[in-house]
């Protein structure tokens, strides 16, 4: 099983109380990591990214349902996220540096915009899911040898 | 080196101004020890650290956590010159207790979520990009004697 039941639980309802509004949260997300961590923008150099950018939002929408997709298929992640695996890896060539600084990201709006729902169990669940997005969106994230300065990514 | 703009240092010792360094520094403490949880490895003198309660309630992560928080609070006194401020924390975590240097950057950014989580609307992606420059500054000079 990828995510024991009480984390399940818990992303769950999280996700079940945000409803509608994933796609705000994603988007405060690419905003964040794009201002935060300016290499990230070598992936959308043909997007505006100037703040508000409809381009973003849109792009911000497409992740929200990535992951919604990938919270209803938690026993079958690798099948289920085998075309975005595909075209990250080889169309796009992203470093898989970058999903973990998205995730981040994330975690800092979940936390900004819901603190009393961002419990350290629920801050925990989050990583553990997020985490086995990752996994199977970038399954190279966890080869050996790979030693990443996040540092140096700035 | 990390380098900090005039504005970046004012409005980061702004926001610092504003943190009460005893209950965040025990949250991002805690949340270390239960988001990562061989981390609670560095703290067996610590009790019980057994669930989510026992650990944000306990006394001694609380205590150590405004520690550790003090810290990043000298570390933005003196943002020119980390490797300095942080020369014997450095050698103490690096030398002596044998921390994987990746740790220090999963407590920096569990301090940047914390930050976040307590200044809402306030932690503006650009104060957020400020802050990460802080604490990766930190977790390289704690590194430092790595090199």
């Amino acid at each position: 099983m990828v995510l024991a039941p009480a984390d399940r639980a818990a992303v769950l309802a999280l996700w079940r109380k945000l409803g509608t509004n994933v796609g705000i949260y994603t988007t405060e997300a690419l905003e964040r990591i794009f201002v935060a961590f300016p290499s990230s923008k070598t992936y959308f150099l043909h997007l505006n990214l100037s703040p508000g950018s409809a381009q973003v939002r849109a792009h911000g929408q497409k992740v929200a349902e990535a992951l919604s997709l990938a919270m209803n298929h938690l026993d079958d992640l690798p099948h289920t996220l085998s075309a975005l695996r595909e075209l990250h890896t080889h169309k796009l060539r992203v470093d898989p540096v970058f999903f973990k600084l998205l995730c981040h990201c994330l975690l800092v709006t979940l936390a900004r915009h819901y603190p009393g729902d961002f419990s350290p169990n629920m801050h925990a669940s989050l990583v553990k899911f997020l985490s086995h997005v990752i996994s199977a969106l970038a399954p190279s994230s966890g080869q050996i040898g790979s030693v990443v300065a996040e540092g140096s990514f700035v | 080196m990390v380098h900090f703009t005039a504005e970046e240092k004012a409005t980061i010792t702004g926001l610092w101004a504003k943190v009460n360094v005893e209950e965040a520094g025990g949250e991002a403490l805690g949340r270390l020890l239960i988001v990562y949880p061989w981390t609670q490895r560095f703290f067996d003198s610590f009790g019980n650290l057994y669930s989510e309660s026992a650990i944000m309630g306990n006394p001694k992560v609380k205590a150590h956590g405004r520690k550790v928080l003090n810290s990043f609070g000298d570390a933005i006194k003196h943002m020119d010159d980390l490797k300095g401020t942080f020369a014997d924390l450095s050698e103490l975590h690096c030398d002596k207790l044998h921390v994987d240097p990746e740790n220090f950057r999963l407590l920096g950014n569990v301090l940047v979520v914390v930050l976040a989580r307590r200044f809402g609307g306030e932690f503006t992606p650009e104060l957020q990009a400020s802050f990460q420059k802080v604490v990766t500054g930190v977790a390289n000079a704690l590194a430092h004697r790595y090199h």
